[in-house]
This record gives C-alpha cells, sequence and structure tokens, in this order.
C-alpha cells in the first residue's frame, strides 16, 4: 500500500460505492437509471462514477509530482500559465505572400502572439504553382511559396529576431526552412536568433495526412538531417512538430492519437541517435509535439495529462536523457476541424470554445482555435477574430488559467489518464514488437487501426449513438447563411508569372550548380540543409530543390490501404 | 437474369490527401453491396477518367478537401464526355460552399455531398439514381 | 450466322483495342449476359495470341506492387498490357473493395495497358468466374502480355494454372508458413518463384530452404528449372528495377521454351479443355439447376433425401436420365 489514500479512507469509500451501487440497482430495476452505458466520442467506456478506489493504485510522487518536475504530469513549469500564457498562434494563409502577410499584420494588431504558416497543396507536396499537377490549386488552401522572393514578400515586416514562426510543411520542410534561414540572414538576423517550428513530421503523413513525397526511409533521414542542423546552428528552433492533431483528423481514437504520435517521437529519436550521433541531450530538448483537441472534454485533458507523462518517461527510462528538459514534452493544440459541421455553423463557435478549454485544462504551450467557417472554405477576417478572442477570453476573463492543473487529483481525471496512458503503452509495446514505426507502416498497422476507428465513429454517428447537434440531432432545414472567402482564379496565373519572372532574372548556372551540390549531398550523406539554403538564396523554387529528392530518393506512391 | 451489381470509383483528385471521407464511403459502398474501385490519393482528373473507362464504373464519386475542386470536378467530366463515356455519372463531395454547387451542377456533378452528409443518404441516392447500363 | 452491324462493330473495335468496348463487354460477361455469351463467340477465332502471366502468393505479399513494376519493364521493351486483378467479393453483403488498381494508377493514362478489376462474386480458387472470358477479351484487343493477379487469400490458388502459360509464385520472409505452402502444393504451379521484400530479414533462410526443396524435385518436361528471383525494396529504385528487369526476362525466356519444346501447345490444350468444362458447366448443369430450383422441384428432392426416402446419388441419375436425352 502507497498511502495515496489511507485504508480507512479506502474501506469507507468501498462501502459507500456498494450502497450507492444498490441504489443503481434499483434504480435500474424500475427504468429510471438512464444509459447503462457510455463512451467517449472515442468510445472508451465511461463509468457513471469514480471514486477513491480507482486511483488506490497512484503512487503520489511517481505519478503525479509537482509541476515542473519528473513526470511533468502538471506541466513542464513551475509557474504555470502565470509564468508564461500559452501562446495563440492562429494557423493562417491564403492567396499569395501578400495576402498572407496582410493577415499576419492583422492579427499581431489583435494580439495573437505567434505566427502559423498554412501552405497551399502545391508548396505542400513539393510542386511549383506553374506544374501541370498544381492546376486549381494555387493559393486556395494556404498560401502558394515557389521561390525565395515569395517567402521574403511573406515576411515584410515581420520582426523575425521577436515573433517565432510555425510553418506546417512536411515533405518539402527543408526548402521552407532554408527560405526562412535565408530570409532571417538577407535581415540580418543571426540563425541563433530566430525562433519557430517546421512541422516536419513525415510519419504522421504515411499514417493518416497523405501528403507524402520520398518513402520513409530517406524521408526521416531527412527529418534527422534538420533536427542535427538545428541542434548545431538554429537552436532555438523546433525542428520537428510530431503530430497527432492529422492521425486524429483521419478518424483515430484518441488513444491511438497518443499513441501512434508518442511512438512516432520514439523513431525519431532512435534515428537521430544512431544516423547522426549525437547525444539525446543534444537535441531532444527542441522536439516538439501537436495534439488534437477534440470535443470529449474530459478525455482530451487526460490524454495531454497522459501524453506528458509518458514522453518524460520515454526520454529517462528508454533514452536515458539526463536533461529535464529533454523529458519535457511541449506541445501545440488545435482544436477539431473533424469536430465542426457545415449544418448551423455557428455552433463551430461553441465547440471551438469548450475544446480550447480543454487543451488549456490540458496544459497546452500553444493553441490555434478554429473559424466557425473552416468546415466551408478558408477562415474569413471576422472568423478568424472571434476565435482569436475565444482564446482571449479563456486565458483573461474565465480564470482557468490561474491555478496550474486544476484538474489533478479527480478520481475521474487520475483515472481516466491512468487508463489512457495504459492503453497507449499496449499499442506502442506493439509497433516496438513488429520492428518501430516504419515496419508497422510498411504492414499497414497504424492506417488500418485508424480506417476502423473511423468507419466505427461514422456508423456511431448514422446509427446515433454519437450525436452531431444540427447533423444527426436537433437538425433544421433553415440555413444559416455566413460569408465565404472565395480565393480569387488570378491568383493562380499571378503566382505562375510572378515564378517565370523569378526564373529569368536568376543565374540558372549557379541554380544548376547548387543543385547538383545537394544532389550529392543527398547521396553521400552529408547534411542537405546548407546545401538548400546555398540554392534557395540563388531562387531555386521549392520544386527544384524536391525534384532532387524525388529524383535521389524515390517516391512513394499510396499503399492504398482501406 | 440475375440483378447486376453496381460498380463505383471513389476517387480522391488533386494534392490534398484528406482520404477519411473517401475511404469511410467506400467501405460503405462495400457494405451496400456495390463494387467499389479505389483509386488512392493524388490523381489526375486525367487518371480518374481513363480508369474509370477501364473498370467500366456506372458512377464516379470524387473528394476534396482543398478548395481545387472548381477546376477538378468539371474537368473529369469534361474528358468522360471526350473519350464518349458522358453516361457515367460523376458525383463529389468535401469542403465545398454553397456558392460553388452551380457551377458544379451546371459542369455535370449530379449531386454534392458536403459534411455532415449520412452515409445512409449517399447508398440511397446512389439506388435511387443509379442504374448498371447494357 | 451473320452478324448484324453492331456486332461487327464491337468485333472491330475491340480487335482496334477500343476500351470502352472492351471494358462493357467484360462487365457483361461478368454480369452473366447471354448476348455476351454471343460476343465471345464472335471474339474467340481472334484469340490465342497473348502470353497469360499468373502472379499468386499470400496476401501482403506485394503482388499488385509486382504487377506494376512489370507493367513499367514490359512497357519498356514496347509490349502491350493488359491486367486482371481479382479481389474478393464480401460473403456477407456481396460488395467488394477493389483496391489492388492504386497501385497501378500511375499506368492509367498509358494507352498501351489495361487495367480491369474484378471481384470474385462467390467464386473459389482465387479467380473470378469471368477470368477466362476477361483474357479472351484483351487477348483480343492485342495485348501482348496479359496478367492475372489471384486474390491471395493464402488459400491453395491453383485454379491460376487453368487460364496462364506461365505461374509466377510470390513469397516474402517473414510470414512463418511459406515452406509449408510450397510443400502442399503451389510448388508444382511455380514456373517462376520471386522472394520478394527481399532486404527483410528471413530472405536468405527462404531462399536457402526454397533451392534445396527445388532441387529435390523431379525434372519437368521441358526441362525448365523454375529460376528463384529475389526482389528487393521497392524504394532503393536501381536495384529494384534491375531485379524487376530479371524477372520480366525470366518470363520471356518461359515462354520461349514453352514454344520450343512444344509444350505451349499442351498448356493451351489444358486450358481449353478447362474452358470446355466450364462452358458445359453453364450449358448443361446450370440451366438444369436452375429449372428445379425455379420449380420448387429442388426443395421436394431435399426432402426426400432427408427422410430418406431417396439418396442424392439416384435422385441426381433420375434428373439426368430425364434431362440429358
Amino acid at each position: 500500500m502507497n498511502g495515496y489514500f489511507s485504508k480507512d479512507t479506502l474501506d469507507r469509500s468501498a462501502e459507500l460505492t456498494r450502497q450507492w451501487e444498490e441504489e443503481i440497482r434499483r434504480a435500474a430495476a424500475s427504468g429510471s437509471a438512464g444509459a447503462p452505458r457510455r463512451s467517449t466520442v472515442s468510445d472508451l467506456e465511461i463509468k457513471r462514477l469514480y471514486t477513491p478506489e480507482d486511483i488506490a493504485g497512484l503512487d503520489f510522487s511517481r505519478d503525479i509530482g509537482a509541476p515542473g518536475a519528473f513526470p511533468f504530469l502538471r506541466g513542464n513549469q513551475p509557474t504555470g500559465y502565470r509564468g508564461r500564457t500559452w501562446t495563440f498562434r492562429m494557423f493562417s494563409g491564403m492567396g499569395s505572400a501578400r495576402d498572407t502577410n496582410a493577415r499576419w499584420h492583422m492579427l499581431l494588431r489583435e494580439g495573437q502572439t505567434g505566427l502559423s504558416t498554412a501552405f497551399d497543396f502545391p508548396t505542400l507536396m513539393g510542386y511549383d504553382s506553374d506544374s501541370p499537377k498544381a492546376r486549381g490549386e494555387v493559393g486556395k488552401c494556404g498560401v502558394a511559396i515557389d521561390t525565395l522572393d515569395d517567402f521574403l514578400t511573406l515576411m515584410e515586416g515581420i520582426p523575425m529576431d521577436r515573433v517565432t514562426t510555425s510553418m506546417t510543411i512536411n515533405p518539402p520542410a527543408t526548402a521552407l526552412w532554408a527560405m526562412y534561414c535565408a530570409a532571417a540572414e538577407s535581415k540580418g538576423v543571426p540563425l541563433a536568433a530566430i525562433g519557430g517550428t517546421i512541422q516536419n513530421d513525415m510519419l504522421k503523413e504515411f499514417i493518416a495526412q497523405k501528403t507524402f513525397m520520398c518513402p520513409p526511409e530517406p524521408s526521416v533521414r531527412l527529418i534527422s538531417d534538420t533536427v542535427e542542423f538545428g541542434a548545431r546552428h538554429v537552436p532555438k528552433w523546433n525542428t520537428i512538430s510530431i503530430s497527432g492533431y492529422h492521425i486524429r483528423e483521419a478518424g483515430s481514437t484518441a488513444v491511438q492519437e497518443l499513441a501512434f504520435t508518442l511512438r512516432d517521437g520514439i523513431e525519431y529519436v532512435e534515428d537521430v541517435v544512431r544516423r547522426k550521433g549525437l547525444a539525446v541531450d543534444a537535441f531532444a530538448p527542441r522536439l516538439s509535439f501537436f495534439f488534437n483537441s477534440h470535443i470529449d472534454f474530459f478525455e482530451e485533458i487526460c490524454k495531454m495529462r497522459a501524453a506528458r507523462r509518458i514522453w518524460a518517461r520515454v526520454m529517462r527510462e528508454r533514452f536515458g536523457a539526463k536533461d529535464p528538459r529533454s523529458w519535457w514534452m511541449r506541445f501545440h493544440t488545435q482544436t477539431a476541424g473533424c469536430s465542426l459541421t457545415a449544418q448551423q455553423p455557428y455552433n463551430n463557435v461553441v465547440r471551438t470554445a469548450l475544446e480550447a478549454l480543454a487543451a488549456v485544462l490540458g496544459g497546452t504551450q500553444s493553441l490555434h482555435t478554429n473559424s466557425l467557417d473552416e468546415v466551408l472554405c478558408l477562415p474569413s477576417d471576422h472568423a478568424v477574430e472571434i476565435a482569436l478572442r475565444t482564446q482571449q477570453i479563456i486565458a483573461e476573463e474565465t480564470g482557468v488559467a490561474d491555478t496550474i492543473d486544476p484538474l489533478a487529483g479527480s478520481y475521474f481525471v487520475e483515472s481516466l489518464t491512468n487508463e489512457m496512458e495504459a492503453k497507449a503503452w499496449e499499442y506502442i509495446e506493439k509497433i516496438d514488437a513488429m520492428g518501430g514505426m516504419r515496419a508497422a507502416i510498411d504492414k499497414g498497422f497504424p492506417q488500418l487501426e485508424i480506417a476502423d476507428a473511423a468507419y466505427r465513429f461514422q456508423q456511431q454517428i448514422d446509427a446515433q449513438e454519437k450525436v452531431m447537434v444540427g447533423v444527426n440531432k436537433y437538425a433544421t432545414d433553415t440555413k444559416q447563411e455566413i460569408p465565404v472567402v472565395d480565393i480569387d482564379e488570378r491568383v493562380e496565373e499571378e503566382q505562375i508569372s510572378r515564378l517565370k519572372t523569378v526564373k529569368q532574372r536568376r543565374d540558372s548556372r549557379a541554380v544548376r550548380r547548387h543543385l547538383d551540390d545537394l544532389r550529392n549531398a543527398c547521396r553521400s550523406g552529408e547534411n542537405v540543409m546548407p546545401f538548400c539554403i546555398a540554392a534557395v538564396k540563388e531562387r531555386a523554387s521549392v520544386q527544384e530543390i524536391c525534384d532532387v529528392y524525388r529524383e535521389v530518393f524515390g517516391e512513394y506512391r499510396d499503399p492504398g490501404l482501406y | 437474369m440475375a440483378e447486376r451489381t453496381i460498380r463505383i470509383m471513389v476517387a480522391k483528385p488533386g494534392l490534398d490527401g484528406h482520404d477519411r471521407g473517401a475511404r469511410v464511403l467506400a467501405r460503405s459502398f462495400r457494405d451496400a453491396g456495390f463494387e467499389v474501385i479505389y483509386t488512392g490519393c493524388h490523381q489526375s482528373p486525367e487518371q480518374i477518367a481513363a480508369a474509370a473507362i477501364q473498370e467500366d464504373v456506372d458512377l464516379v464519386g470524387l473528394s476534396c478537401l482543398s478548395g481545387a475542386h472548381r477546376y477538378l470536378f468539371p474537368r473529369v467530366v469534361e474528358l468522360l464526355r471526350q473519350q464518349g463515356a458522358a453516361d457515367i455519372t460523376v458525383i463529389g463531395g468535401g469542403i465545398i460552399p454553397d456558392q460553388d454547387f452551380a457551377l458544379l451542377t451546371d459542369a455535370g456533378i449530379k449531386a454534392i455531398f458536403t459534411p455532415g452528409a449520412k452515409l445512409d443518404a449517399i447508398v440511397a441516392w446512389v439506388r435511387t439514381n443509379i442504374k448498371p447500363r447494357t | 450466322m451473320g452478324n448484324s452491324p453492331e456486332e461487327t462493330e464491337q468485333l472491330r473495335k475491340i480487335r482496334a483495342g477500343d476500351v470502352r468496348t472492351a471494358s462493357r463487354l467484360i462487365r457483361n460477361l461478368e454480369d452473366g449476359l447471354p448476348e455476351a455469351k454471343s460476343s465471345l463467340k464472335r471474339i474467340f477465332p481472334h484469340t490465342g495470341r497473348a502470353h497469360v502471366v499468373g502472379i499468386t502468393g499470400a496476401p501482403g505479399a506485394g503482388k499488385s506492387t509486382l504487377v506494376d513494376s512489370l507493367i513499367s519493364s514490359f512497357r519498356s521493351n514496347e509490349k502491350t498490357v493488359g491486367v486482371l486483378a481479382v479481389d474478393p467479393t464480401s460473403p456477407f453483403t456481396g460488395g467488394a473493395i477493389l483496391g489492388d488498381r492504386i497501385r497501378m494508377q500511375r499506368h492509367a493514362e498509358d494507352p498501351g495497358v489495361f487495367v480491369r478489376s474484378l471481384a470474385t462474386r462467390g467464386a473459389l480458387g482465387g479467380l473470378a468466374k469471368a477470368v477466362g472470358d476477361a483474357v479472351h477479351v484483351m487477348d483480343v484487343m492485342g495485348k501482348e502480355i496479359v496478367m492475372v493477379e489471384t486474390v491471395g487469400t493464402g488459400q491453395q490458388e491453383v485454379e491460376i494454372i487453368n487460364h496462364s502459360h506461365t505461374v509466377i509464385v510470390v513469397l516474402v520472409p517473414g510470414m512463418g508458413d511459406e515452406i509449408q505452402a510450397i510443400k502442399a502444393g503451389i510448388m508444382e504451379i511455380a514456373d517462376i518463384f520471386v522472394i520478394n521484400k527481399a532486404d527483410r530479414d528471413g530472405a536468405a533462410q527462404l531462399m536457402n530452404e526454397l533451392i534445396a526443396m527445388l532441387n529435390m524435385a523431379p525434372e519437368s518436361a521441358s526441362g525448365w528449372r523454375p529460376p528463384v528471383i529475389r526482389i528487393g525494396s521497392v524504394f532503393e529504385p536501381v536495384p529494384f528495377g534491375e531485379s524487376v528487369a530479371e524477372l520480366s526476362a525470366a518470363i520471356g525466356d518461359h515462354y520461349r521454351r514453352l514454344v520450343e519444346t512444344g509444350l505451349l501447345g499442351d498448356r493451351m490444350r489444358r486450358k481449353t479443355m478447362v474452358e470446355i468444362h466450364e462452358a458445359l458447366r453453364d450449358a448443361i448443369l446450370e440451366p438444369i439447376l436452375k429449372g428445379l430450383t425455379e420449380s420448387g422441384e429442388m426443395e421436394q428432392i431435399a426432402g426426400r433425401v432427408l427422410r430418406k426416402e431417396s439418396d442424392p446419388y439416384t435422385a441426381a441419375e433420375e434428373i439426368a436420365r430425364r434431362c440429358l436425352k
């Protein structure tokens, strides 16, 4: 008995629970007890009541501890949100670099504290705006970036030494980060002074989001190159944002999101240690994470608390990290796009507020709140403003940020945290036994687990076992009209003509030479980052860099698991 | 003569890889007794049209979440027409604002299903509107 | 028997390689339309030119990816290719997801390649009932190579041999029961073995066991010894490409050997016998069964057999006497 509760308390609790159960049995017999089974949005069964017995096995110092101390269940920082509130970081990008730059200045004026870039699909997939594959997609759901010229426009008037920028970019991460580095240099800001994040998490692309380019093995190698380059030259940069967000959006359960994301993290750490020979403490403090905050309030809070504890244990016990910062799981959160509904779209404001609240109670370091119109189109200025104000209301009006981890010690919250951690470990061990995440992906394991969960959820919605207000319950025929943002088709033409001009003006011999250097580095195993930076400075395009990767490493194709 | 089996192609045109909807729908069609050919992500309209003809499907269901549907969906219809396969019905789904419905309908997209559409409703639409041709 | 202008046109179009007409005919054959059977009669005289290659192996063996690579290889040698990819029909719903095509979609726009997915629709043995007919259609279209990919249920899919000139058995290391499967009968049908994903642990062991087993096997009539070809990771473009080229060369070698030794004739004869068998079943047995079922007589016979008033054998003999005059 470790003594989280005294024996007396547990005995008394057991007795009261027995009495309570008797009452429930009576109520059930008379038909007034309500639903016999309830489950979370991920179909994790939830009991009607949690009591001290549910967490009797807790060891306070092993499992809970203090904020800022191992196992960091209650947060990385002893000061909590009083020391520093979470970063209000709204994901945005649309049309041309100039359009997006204007949106960013608006957000910074309105109190946003960090930038976050959405790129269009051609950029995300490593194609230039003039590629036939880009037809109809340029600037559509993010900003179109082809060369450093676009990037310099994007960063115009942005103080790169003070504002941190997150870039949601995966296969072409090296190219876009190289542009960021080159842009900083051109403004006289040293690499050591810039801060931000590149998502740069390819495993979750194979698992869930399908923005892939090269096969898993070289993809992970390119990531290790960036981690190494960051550790040596850009110490304030998060070179990877290990993401569960997209896994969840693809239809996973909360436990799957937790487990697959952390197992991806383990895979990356192993690769950097093995391939680069770096000590784990030399880079682990710059690993960051990214979670989804879905609509099931407590499940999300418990997921985030469990995530911190699992990661601390993984880093200390599995990798032998000594630096406490290596044990920290720092994460960004975005509210769940897939929980929003096109029907009665104003309800999305409420959903987002609750999801944001869960993220804050879960202890996120950074937060994006979705706009009410994101299920219909790119967010309008007005919708973005409401989403940003949602965070400000939570931070400054509600008082939830005044005390650290306010739900700690709740029988339910601690019990669900434990349960999710245990279930996540089961998955992690299963993937370990398969030989790691790349081997598991090759077998289609995480992909099919998610596909099964997504289908199950949709069937539950159709059968009204799960409720989506305005969709399968309380649906109305009246339409709520909301203004919809439309990207002008001219953006594509203009972007193509800008690219053409750049290609005419640049020194194409120098571009070729730098791309040759990059090709050699790909083959030799030398770190690609310095070659990428040199190439983008000469105005090599995103696609030109990615074409080198495709040529050397080959292209991954959708294995088509369903 | 035994009832003919409806054949459907579920396809994702363009560069977006968000295939949750497409895959859920493919399973749902299978469970409704249809034969489903799934093309995978990142398909060009040309690849989709060619595959639809080779597979002799009755229906092509397109899914796009990137906002590029205004080019991609009509392009598939156009290619099918050019290749003498105007009788293959094309429907679409994804993040599609109401204001684009007219454009897509005019271009020959027979139905549009947006987030929140029930699987049953889509299957029912197929049963009502799609008959295997002879 | 004279053909209508439409019928002549259909034949002309199929012989000219028209995909729309051919894919429609395959559909009608799958659905068992009587007019499709007539079309089949008309195209039959033009069959017999294609080299039919069967590809079988357990699920997850990478058959579709291998077929995709073989398409590239044959295309680089300017051969036209047809592919029939078979996936299982759900016994519960009658529906199917036909997903093999995904891995071949990069060839969708190549007019020299025609990929058609088929569902088993209740057929056993790893193929669909219409496979033989669909092979004929592709053959008449002028496809020089027709590859038939079986379901890969892990069951004995020996049916493939009745439809192919060359059978490739695909194995992967680490599945555990590979050697058992080979012992249980796959050995006899394989003209070529492929060890796929040969970069995995256990590949060398599988190779050794396979070769040991092949050494003990009796020599075939043609003197052909099934080669074992190792194919590494798809993601290492150069070595992968080389091993696929080796495989496609072996496929060509096997066909030449069949021609040189006259064994091609034997295989064609076997294939024809199977087709006659199937056609007889369709022409004789199916109508009888249908008649008995529709008239309710089947139920009555079953009742009598259940009550031990008759037995299945006597009942069948009675029906045969009555129907087969």
